[in-house]
C-alpha cells in the first residue's frame, strides 16, 4: 500500500513538473494553485464517470443480467447531482476570480514599458528612449507593466512562464503586468493569428539583475547567450524570432539621446500642439497638459456631459479623434491627428503629458 | 403511387427513378440522404486539410507547405468543418430523415422549403469552396477583423458563402419547429416526444434566433472589405473588438447547434441498447432547453483577453459556469440509464459509450476555460484546440457515427457487418485520443494555436498527435468501406433490428414513400423498454 502511494506521488509530481511551464512569478504560482485544483477535481469526476460506465458494462451486460430494472429516475439523486456540481462550479468561479484580480492589478510602482506589435515583430520602448526589437529586458523582482498597442492587425502578448496574456489591439492600449522572480530568458509568443508569419512573431523576455539591467539601459551590450535558458525547457534556447528572421539585437537602439518624454516634448512643438496646449497650467485654446494625466475630467460626449478618467486610452483618443470627447468649457476645434502620428510618436507624446505632474 | 403498391415492396428508394427524381424530390428522406452525401463529401475535404495540417506539424520548421499555404489549410479545415459539416450534419442529414418519422408524419411541414434549404446550402458551399481555385482564404474560420479586412485572399467570397448557408440553417430550423408543433401523430404528447426531437427542437430555436446575427455580421464585414464602412476597421474609426462580440453572439450558440443534436442521438441510443427507460426524461429535456437558453448569454468567454472590461469578464465567467450544470445532469442521466439495464454492445452503443468517455473530458476541460484566470493562460493555445475537438469531434462526430450506424438499417433496409464496424469504432476512439490528448499538454506548455511552425522542444508531443491523426483517418476509411459494403450487399435488416420503440421503427425499413401506411397512434412514452429482448438476437 505504501509503495502504491509512493508510486502515485512520483507519477503526480513528475506530471506536475513536465506538463506545465515554470511558474516564474507569484501570480503564476497562484495560477498553478487553481489549475491543479481543477485538474484533480476533473480527475475525480472523470474517473468516477468512466468507472461507473465500465462497471455497469461488465455487471449489466445482457448475457448475464437479463431482467433490467424498470425505473424512470430518482428525484433525490437527480437533485444531488444538480446541486453538488453547482456548488463546486461556484467555488471554481470564485477562486478563479481571486487569481484574476491578482493578474490585472499592477502595483502602482510598476516600471512601464511600451510595446508595439506589428506584422511580425515586437518592439519595446523604454522611458529613457531606448527601443529594442524582439528582446524585452527587465530587472528581476520589479513589477513591470506593459502598455501595448498594434500598428496593423490584432496580436496578443503571451508569456507562458508568467501565465499572462492580452490581446494587442490597433487603436487602443491594453496592459499586462508581471514581476519576474526567475532571472534568465523566458519565451514570448504572439497568440492572436496575424497572418503569414504569425508563428514567427516570437520574442524573448530577458530578466536581468538590477545592476545588469541598468548597464543594458545605458547602452552596454549584454551577452544574452550566456544567460540561463528558458527554465521550462532547460535544454533548449528560447527563440527570439522565427527562422530566417533578422538578428534582433541589431534592432536595439540604446538610450543616450532623448528620453521618451523628451521626444514627446519635441513632438508637441513640431506638430504644432503647443499653440493651443500649455505645459504650465495656463489656459489656452485647449486644456493645459500640466496635471492632466490621471485627473477626472468632465467631457461632452455626443451632447451629454460625462466624467472620464484621463488615462492612456483617453489621451490616445483625444489625439487621434479629439471631437469624440471634448473637455467641458473648451471649443470643439482641434483637428484629428489620426494618421499624422505613428505608434511610437503617440507613446512619446503620452509619456510627455504623463511627466507633467 | 397508391397505398397498395407500398404494401408490395414499394419504398422511398424505388418509389420513383432517375436522377431528376432525386434532385427535385420533396421527400424529406431523400433530401436527408442528399444532405448526408454532400456533407460527407465536405467532411472528406475538411479532413484532408486537417491531415495536411498535422503532417506539416510532424516536425518543426516548414517541410511540405509554405506558411501562407499552412494558414489556408487550417482556415479551410475550420471553415469547412464548422459551417459545412458539423452544423448541418445531424439536423439536416439525420434530422431531416428521422424527425418526421419519429412524430409519425408523412413529411416536414414545408417540403418545398426543405428542398430550397438544401439548394441554398449547395449554393453557399459552392461559392465558399470556389475560393479553393482562386486566392484561397487565410483568415481562420473566425474572420477576426482587422486582419480579415486587410488580407488579400478571397475572404469576401467565403463570407458570402457562409452568409448564404445561414439561410439554409434558418429555413431548416423553422421547418422543424413548425413540423414538431403541427404534425405529431395522435397521442404523441409533448411528454412522449423522443429526446432526439427535444434536442432538434431546441437546436432549431437557436438556429432561427442566432443565425441572423451571424448573417448581419458577415455582411458588415463584406461591406467593410468592399467599400470600407468603418465599423470594424480601426483606421476608419471602427472597433475590431465589436466584431468579436457580434461573431461570438452567434458562434457560441452555434456550438450548441452542433452539440445538442448529438446529445439527442445519445439519449435515443442508450435506452435502446440498455433495454430500459431513459433515466430522468424530464431532466434531460429540461437540461436541453437550459443549455440552449444559457448559450445566448455566455459569448464573452471567448473574449477574456480581448480587451473587454473586467466587469464583463466577471459576468461571462459566472454565467458560463451555468452551462456545466445541465451538461452534467445529462451525463449522469445517461449513466443512470445504463444502471441495471440489460446492456448490448452493438456498434451504436459502442459509439455512445465512446461519446460519454470523450465528451466528459471535453466538458470538464470547458470548466478550465470558463474560469477567467485559468483561461488567460490557456486561451488561444492548443489547450483550446484540444478542448473543442473533444466536444466537436469526440462529442458531435461520435454521436453522429452512433446515429449513422443506428439508423443505417432504417435508411437502407440493410445491415452493415458488425465486426469491421466495431473495429472501426475502436480505431476512431484510439486515434482520436492519441491525436488530441497531447494537445492539452502542448497548450498548457504554451504552444499557441494557428502556428505553422513551433519550437523544437515541443516536437515529441506534436509527433504523437500527428500519428494519432493517421489512425483516426484510417478508422474513418474503415467506416466508409464497411457501410458502402453494407449498402451493396448487406443482409436485410427487417423493419426494426434493434427492437427500438420510437415511431420511426414502427414501419418498414426502408420506409415507404409516405412513411406509414396507416397513421400511427401513440399510447406510451418513447423509451418504455421493459427488458424484452432485442429483435436481432443476443450477441453481447
Amino acid at each position: 500500500m505504501n509503495k502504491l502511494l509512493l508510486c502515485l506521488l512520483l507519477i503526480t509530481s513528475t506530471a506536475q513538473a513536465t506538463t506545465i511551464p515554470v511558474a516564474a512569478s507569484d501570480v503564476a504560482q497562484s495560477w498553478d494553485g487553481i489549475y491543479w485544483f481543477l485538474v484533480y477535481l476533473s480527475l475525480v469526476f472523470f474517473v468516477g464517470i468512466v468507472a461507473a460506465m465500465i462497471i455497469f458494462a461488465v455487471k449489466y451486460r445482457s448475457g448475464v443480467y437479463k431482467k433490467p430494472k424498470y425505473i424512470h429516475g430518482n428525484t433525490p439523486l437527480e437533485i444531488i447531482w444538480t446541486v453538488i456540481p453547482t456548488i463546486l462550479l461556484f467555488v471554481c468561479f470564485g477562486w478563479g476570480w481571486q487569481v484574476y484580480k491578482e493578474m490585472i492589478h499592477a502595483p502602482s510602482d510598476s516600471m512601464e514599458v511600451r510595446v508595439i506589435g506589428k506584422q511580425w515583430l515586437w518592439q519595446f520602448v523604454y522611458k529613457n528612449g531606448t527601443s529594442s526589437v524582439g528582446d524585452l529586458f527587465v530587472p528581476v523582482n520589479k513589477p513591470v507593466k506593459l502598455i501595448m498597442s498594434s500598428e496593423d492587425v490584432l496580436h496578443a502578448f503571451f508569456i507562458p512562464n508568467f501565465r499572462v496574456k492580452k490581446d494587442v489591439v490597433p487603436g487602443m492600449y491594453s496592459n499586462v503586468w508581471f514581476e519576474a522572480k526567475v532571472p534568465g530568458i523566458h519565451q514570448v509568443y504572439c497568440t492572436e493569428y496575424c497572418g503569414t508569419s504569425h508563428s514567427g512573431m516570437l520574442a524573448r523576455l530577458i530578466v536581468l539583475s538590477e545592476a545588469q539591467w541598468k548597464d543594458w539601459l545605458s547602452g552596454k551590450k549584454i551577452d544574452v547567450d550566456a544567460l540561463p535558458a528558458d527554465p521550462t525547457f532547460p535544454g533548449f534556447r528560447a527563440n527570439r524570432l522565427g527562422e530566417g528572421m533578422h538578428d534582433a539585437q541589431a534592432g536595439t537602439q540604446a538610450g543616450g539621446q532623448l528620453s521618451l518624454a523628451d521626444k514627446g516634448k519635441a513632438l508637441v512643438s513640431s506638430k504644432g500642439c503647443v499653440a493651443c496646449h500649455s505645459a504650465d497650467g495656463s489656459k489656452l485654446v485647449g486644456p493645459s497638459y500640466k496635471g492632466l494625466y490621471g485627473r477626472e475630467e468632465k467631457v461632452v460626449e455626443g451632447g451629454k456631459t460625462v466624467s472620464v478618467n484621463v488615462d492612456d486610452n483617453y489621451l490616445r483618443e483625444s489625439i487621434e479623434n479629439p471631437l469624440a470627447k471634448v473637455v467641458e468649457g473648451y471649443p470643439p476645434s482641434m483637428p484629428p491627428y489620426k494618421g499624422l502620428v505613428n505608434e511610437e510618436e503617440l507613446a512619446a507624446i503620452i509619456e510627455y503629458i504623463k511627466s507633467l505632474k | 403511387m397508391s397505398h397498395s403498391a407500398s404494401a408490395h415492396g414499394d419504398n422511398y428508394l424505388n418509389h420513383s427513378h432517375g436522377l431528376k427524381s432525386w434532385l427535385l424530390t420533396l421527400d424529406h428522406k431523400r433530401i436527408g440522404l442528399m444532405y448526408l452525401f454532400v456533407i460527407l463529401g465536405m467532411f472528406l475535404l475538411g479532413g484532408l486539410f486537417a491531415l495536411g495540417v498535422r503532417l506539416e506539424l510532424f516536425s518543426p520548421g516548414m517541410q511540405y507547405l509554405t506558411m501562407d499555404q499552412y494558414n489556408r489549410f487550417f482556415t479551410y479545415h475550420g471553415a469547412i468543418m464548422v459551417f459545412m459539416v458539423i452544423i448541418p450534419l445531424i439536423p439536416a442529414a439525420i434530422g431531416n430523415f428521422i424527425l418526421p418519422m419519429q412524430i409519425g408524419a408523412k413529411d416536414v411541414a414545408f417540403p418545398r422549403w426543405n428542398l430550397v434549404s438544401f439548394y441554398v446550402y449547395i449554393l453557399g458551399a459552392t461559392i465558399a469552396s470556389s475560393t479553393l481555385f482562386l486566392k484561397g482564404v487565410d483568415t481562420g474560420w473566425t474572420f477576426y477583423a482587422p486582419y480579415s479586412i486587410k488580407t488579400g485572399s478571397s475572404a469576401t467570397l467565403v463570407l458570402l458563402g457562409a452568409f448564404i448557408m445561414g439561410f439554409s440553417s434558418i429555413l431548416t430550423g423553422l421547418n422543424f419547429i413548425v413540423t414538431i408543433h403541427k404534425l405529431r401523430a395522435p397521442g404523441l404528447t409533448w411528454d412522449r416526444l423522443p429526446l432526439f426531437l427535444w434536442a432538434l427542437y431546441a437546436t432549431s430555436i437557436i438556429q432561427v434566433l442566432a443565425t441572423p446575427v451571424l448573417a448581419i455580421t458577415l455582411l458588415l464585414l463584406v461591406l467593410e472589405r468592399v467599400i470600407g464602412i468603418g465599423i470594424f476597421d480601426p483606421t476608419l474609426g471602427g472597433d475590431p473588438v465589436l466584431f468579436q462580440h457580434f461573431f461570438w453572439f452567434y458562434s457560441h450558440p452555434a456550438v450548441y447547434i452542433m452539440v445538442l443534436p448529438a446529445m439527442g442521438v445519445i439519449s435515443d441510443v442508450i435506452p435502446a441498447f440498455s433495454r430500459k427507460p431513459v433515466f430522468g426524461y424530464k431532466a434531460i429535456a429540461a437540461a436541453t432547453f437550459g443549455i440552449a437558453l444559457v448559450s445566448f448569454v455566455v459569448w464573452g468567454h471567448h473574449m477574456f483577453v480581448s480587451g473587454q472590461s473586467d466587469f464583463a469578464n466577471f459576468v461571462f465567467s459566472f454565467l458560463t459556469m451555468l452551462v456545466a450544470v445541465p451538461t452534467g445532469v445529462k451525463v449522469f442521466s445517461w449513466l443512470g440509464t445504463m444502471y441495471k439495464g440489460s446492456l448490448r454492445f452493438d456498434t451504436p452503443m459502442l459509439y455512445a459509450m465512446g461519446f460519454l468517455f470523450v465528451f466528459t473530458i471535453g466538458g470538464l476541460t470547458g470548466v478550465f476555460l470558463a474560469v477567467v484566470s485559468v483561461d488567460v493562460h490557456l486561451t488561444a493555445t492548443y489547450f483550446v484546440v484540444a478542448h473543442f475537438h473533444y466536444v466537436m469531434v469526440g462529442g458531435t462526430l461520435l454521436a453522429f457515427l452512433a446515429g449513422l450506424h443506428y439508423w443505417f438499417p432504417k435508411f437502407s433496409g440493410k445491415m452493415y457487418s458488425e465486426g469491421p464496424a466495431r473495429l472501426a469504432s475502436w480505431m476512431i476512439m484510439v486515434g482520436f485520443n492519441v491525436t488530441f490528448f497531447p494537445q492539452f499538454i502542448l497548450g498548457v506548455l504554451g504552444m499557441p494555436r494557428r502556428y505553422a511552425d513551433y519550437l523544437p522542444q515541443l516536437t515529441t508531443l506534436n509527433r504523437i498527435s500527428t500519428m494519432g491523426s493517421w489512425i483516426l483517418g484510417l478508422g474513418f476509411l474503415v467506416v466508409a468501406w464497411n457501410l458502402a459494403r453494407g449498402l451493396k450487399s448487406g443482409r436485410a435488416s427487417g423493419p426494426n433490428p434493434w427492437g427500438a420503440l420510437t415511431l420511426e421503427w414502427m414501419t418498414a425499413s426502408p420506409p415507404p414513400h409516405e412513411n406509414f401506411l396507416v397513421e400511427p397512434v401513440v399510447t406510451d412514452g418513447p423509451y418504455e423498454y421493459r427488458g424484452e429482448k432485442a429483435l436481432m438476437g443476443d450477441n453481447a
